[in-house]
């Protein structure tokens, strides 16, 4: 089971970034809990400074751009190995 | 536990650098047959007269949208790959531990060349005053960063030529600087929402990758379909309009009212410029129309900055993190900056 966190406050592009992480987890038929982190408090817990931010199982993986989804899926299958 | 074969990483084009010479000689030809091109079609294949207004509108029109969405693409390209040597994390870094004044200068330079978007105005804002980076050296960055944006200073470059981009550029830089330092001395610090101060960034190490130059180059191409989607409608209504008034509007219609004898139209130029943001790539067009016709440059480059640096969308954000009295203190000052070379440029050019 993999922990995904969308970090940002709704702006168009981490709404983008929540659109692939679905579509992707989707595809690679994954089980995952994909969350919406929008707290400026909580986002600055992972020390980020551009959103969208982008956490699988609390490791940061991409901030400040739209990662795309080749690379979203090579980040999780990454993920499952590990855990 | 299912074992999934790692997929395989999504860079592995190594034909990337040919494909790039490629595509700089296709830029370099169709920047160069743009002219001919947009005159051939008014004047020969439509046949229309070429001191006529209709015949120089449309040569004006066909000319300009090819040729500023051309250096669009190229420039923000090249910017792009620069900006993939930096970061925000990497700009706070920089700027830790260094004085008020050095500080200001080094954060204005830096907010210029720091991949930025209003929309992290407020992690930024945050992760800079938490680490210990003065408030003024701070609001220089925010207020160079949205100001010298690349889409305003490439558009300035072809439309306006490249002395009145660095002229922009230089302003842009002196007003950051000179406002933080402001902000600075008047020690607004209270006047921060308090969650701010409560705030602790988690030990979590910031993201640090290291990237090939296949992947600069990808990214750069993302950012440059990402602006240019973004842009270009503006881009070609505004230079419809633009074309509109340089081949319908009679020859200094405008000295009256936005010429150098006009001392209010500096002021009202930046009152009328706040609201404007998201336009900045439809304006330009239209006020480089506006300055064949008798406007002065010092009041076309209030207007401007005014569109471009004070962006409601930005100070609605930064509203969260600033109370009311600092959100007028920043409006004030970058206003009065603003109104002040105006009338600078207005009075040496």
């Amino acid at each position: 089971m993999l922990t995904i966190k969308v970090l940002g406050s709704g702006c168009a592009n981490c709404k983008r970034v929540e659109q692939i992480v679905h579509k992707v987890v989707e595809e690679m038929t994954l089980q995952a809990e994909v969350i919406k982190v929008t707290e400026y408090p909580e986002i600055m817990k992972y020390n980020v400074m551009s959103t969208p931010g982008l956490v699988i199982n609390e490791k940061i993986v991409s901030t400040g751009r739209i990662p795309t989804p080749a690379e979203v899926a090579a980040w999780l299958a990454n993920a499952m190995e590990k855990a | 536990m299912t074992t999934l074969t790692p997929a395989p990483l999504p860079h592995t084009n190594k034909h990337l650098f040919p494909i790039l010479a490629i595509a700089t000689l296709t830029w370099l030809i169709a920047y160069n047959v743009i002219q001919p091109l947009a005159d051939w079609i008014s004047y020969s294949a439509l046949g229309l007269a070429r001191d006529s207004r209709f015949g120089e509108s449309l040569a004006f029109f066909l000319y300009d949208v090819p040729k500023i969405l051309l250096l669009l693409s190229g420039m923000v390209f090249a910017i792009s790959i620069i900006r993939t040597f930096f970061s925000p994390e990497k700009t706070r870094a920089m700027l830790g531990g260094k004085r008020e004044g050095v500080g200001n200068v080094f954060a204005a330079l830096l907010g210029i060349v720091t991949p930025f978007c209003s929309c992290s105005a407020v992690p930024l804002f945050i992760g800079f005053v938490e680490s210990g980076i003065p408030l003024g050296v701070t609001f220089s960055f925010l207020i160079a960063a949205p100001t010298i944006n690349e889409v305003a200073v490439i558009m300035l470059f072809g439309l306006f030529g490249w002395k009145v981009a660095a002229l922009y550029v230089t302003s842009g830089l002196v007003i950051a600087i000179l406002a933080g330092m402001v902000i600075g001395r008047l020690k607004m610090e209270r006047y921060v929402e308090d969650f701010v101060w409560q705030i602790k960034s988690g030990a979590g190490q910031a993201l640090d990758e290291k990237l090939t130059w296949n992947e600069r180059i990808e990214r750069a191409w993302e950012s440059v379909k990402e602006i240019v989607g973004k842009v270009w409608l503006y881009v070609v209504v505004g230079i419809a309009v633009g074309a509109g008034i340089h081949g319908y509007m009679p020859e200094s219609a405008l000295v009256g009212i936005m010429g150098k004898e006009a001392w209010w139209s500096v002021p009202a130029a930046v009152l009328l410029g706040i609201p404007l943001y998201s336009n900045a790539a439809g304006i330009i067009p239209i006020v480089s129309a506006l300055m064949e016709k008798g406007a002065s440059l010092g009041t076309v480059l209030a207007f401007m900055m005014a569109v471009v640096g004070l962006s409601l969308p930005e100070t609605i954000i930064l509203r969260r993190v600033l109370k009311p009295q600092l959100i007028a203190v920043f409006i004030g000052i970058i206003a009065v900056a603003i109104i002040f070379t105006g009338y600078l440029f207005n009075i040496i050019l």
